[in-house]
């Protein structure tokens, strides 16, 4: 049938294909081996933690009672920065790709990437001097008139450097890549899928929830991500916000905060010695770990909902 | 309930490429009207402005009228969401809504236009357009089953469904067949003719065949070149443009001997 047709038993095999399949093969093998140097060195180091005793671990009595706090601050912090930042990062995109003139939505656009481009030392300083003061007199009303919720139960923090300014100050920083992808996936709905809603009589938000959203689902799923990898792992702005003092609350305005792990790592790394260092490395291990399960989940979440429809 | 559609001096712009120059024509209700020429001749572009579904482009617009049942469209009061609620479509490619079952593709517009819908009354409506769509017999079993399971004839006969659902008075096509091989294709042509009794039918058809199986009129538009705006040559009963027509450059269409 054709006259170039391989021989039978030797496939020619070229040079440039091997030597490309290779380096493909050897960058994906380089992302898991660093995933599993990281995990088997914060294992390693992290293992006699587990069988410390109050004195390496700020009084706790084990290492589960000591990490639970910072855990429980980190998921706080990251689910409200989360809460905060999807929402208006899903308004953003959608103003970037269907709502604004070109050429507004162009410099939006660049505005929204160079938030990611400020160093989070700075958004920390911004939060901790700046944003936690001027936040105070809101706190103050919350605390007045919606303390029945427990959330706002006060008293108010004087300073500001609540965890609800650090969950802020999160939800800036993980805006530029929820909105980034957002937008990029919103911009991808096919002309025919939006086309179709619009044929029918749809107003441009009809439009939006019935061809936009389906089809960008995922997506937004997958930036959301992202930013709670962020958000999970941030440390110097919340170390520099954050007045801790490693409590369980869910009482989001006043001056006793739960602190997060990094934080917690990047404020006590320095004078740790000895076992309080395998401490450390530990709830980085527990970190780690959450991060994972977390990302599973949702991938989880979103391959059980594409199948049902 | 189907109108017809008078066009006059209709120009229709891309920014500031004129596309389609000067078009005046009418469409009489309920019988079908094809439109037919070479690619790139304005006559989709035409198509979409009676819907104002070519406003939808950035930059694009039109100077002149389209006046349906005594009603400019493009009169400033009037809303273009209203127009398209009035004026169904169907494209080239089946675009039904990927992750809507068949029965809620059906209902797509109807949840636009009044929110409230019995269960009763929109079974009702699924089974009748579906029904008027030929495609009943086909998917009364799969309703709750995504639409887009269906084969592409099935596909775009469900959104023509979609698109009677809502009772438009006017149905335009935008070559509907393009996508589809000729069973799916007689189907849908099947079909215009049993839905010309109640709506009044624009086709963009490539296919000179089809115009002459399923109109009873036909537009004939041409385009002197590249760059240069489409226009409309002639527009008769279908019989005289495929028999005797007017213009020698629809007879040279027509024929094969074209350009």
């Amino acid at each position: 049938m054709s006259t170039i047709e391989a021989k039978a038993g030797s496939p020619k095999r070229r040079l440039g294909d091997l030597v490309f399949a290779n380096l493909t093969r050897a960058a994906g093998l380089t992302i898991l081996l660093a995933l599993a140097g990281v995990a088997v060195f914060l294992t390693i180091e992290g293992i006699p933690a587990f069988t410390a005793g109050p004195e390496d671990l700020k009084g706790a009595s084990s290492f589960v009672v000591y990490v639970w706090p910072l855990l429980f601050g980190t998921l706080l912090a990251a689910a409200l920065a989360l809460a905060i930042a999807v929402p208006l990062a899903i308004g953003v995109a959608l103003t970037v790709s269907h709502y604004a003139p070109r050429r507004i939505a162009t410099l939006i656009g660049y505005l929204i990437d160079l938030l990611a481009a400020v160093p989070s030392v700075v958004y920390g300083l911004w939060g901790g001097l700046f944003l936690g003061p001027k936040l105070v007199p809101l706190y103050e009303w919350l605390a007045d008139h919606l303390s029945f919720i427990p959330f706002f139960a006060g008293p108010a923090s004087t300073t500001g450097r609540t965890i609800l300014t650090a969950s802020i100050v999160l939800a800036i920083m993980v805006l530029p890549i929820v909105t980034a992808i957002s937008r990029e996936i919103f911009a991808q709905t096919p002309r025919l899928n939006e086309e179709a809603a619009l044929a029918l009589g749809a107003t441009r938000w009809e439009m939006i929830r019935l061809s936009v959203f389906p089809y960008a689902r995922s997506g937004i799923v997958s930036a959301a991500m992202l930013g709670l990898g962020r958000a999970l792992g941030e440390t110097m702005a919340v170390a520099m916000v954050l007045s801790a003092s490693g409590v369980v609350t869910f009482n989001l305005i006043s001056s006793t905060n739960p602190s997060t792990i990094a934080a917690n790592i990047a404020l006590t790394f320095a004078d740790a010695t000895g076992i309080q260092v395998n401490a450390l490395i530990a709830s980085g291990l527990v970190l780690f770990v959450i991060t994972f399960v977390v990302n599973f989940a949702a991938r989880w979440i979103v391959s059980r909902s594409e199948v049902s429809v | 309930m189907a109108k017809s559609i008078d066009i006059s001096d209709l120009n229709i712009y891309y920014g500031d490429f004129l596309a389609v120059e000067g078009v005046s024509l009418s469409i009489p209700a309920r019988s079908v009207t094809a439109f037919i020429g070479p690619s790139g001749c304005g006559k989709s572009t035409f198509l979409r402005s009676l819907n104002r579904m070519h406003e939808v482009i950035p930059g694009a617009r039109v100077e002149g009228k389209v006046v349906v049942d005594g009603q400019s469209l493009y009169d400033p009061s009037v809303d273009p969401v209203e127009v398209r609620r009035m004026i169904g479509m169907v494209f080239q490619r089946p675009n039904p809504f990927p992750t809507m079952s068949i029965y809620e593709n059906v209902l797509a517009g109807l949840r636009l236009n009044n929110k409230r819908l019995g269960r009763a009354e929109a079974d009702a409506v699924v089974e009748k357009s579906l029904r008027s769509a030929n495609l009943w017999e086909e998917v009364k079993d799969r309703l709750g089953k995504p639409g887009m399971g269906l084969s592409g004839g099935q596909q775009q006969r469900l959104c023509i469904a979609r698109a009677i659902a809502v009772e438009p008075q006017v149905l335009l096509m935008d070559e509907p067949c393009s996508a589809l091989d000729p069973i799916s294709t007689s189907a849908i042509e099947d079909l215009i003719h049993e839905l010309k009794t109640e709506y009044t039918i624009v086709i963009v058809t490539h296919n000179m065949q089809q115009a002459a199986r399923v109109s009873e009129d036909t537009a004939f538009f041409n385009i002197a070149g590249a760059n240069k705006p489409g226009k409309l040559i002639e527009m008769n009963p279908t019989k005289k443009i495929f028999s005797v027509p007017d213009e020698p450059a629809t007879e040279a269409y027509i024929s094969g001997r074209f350009g």
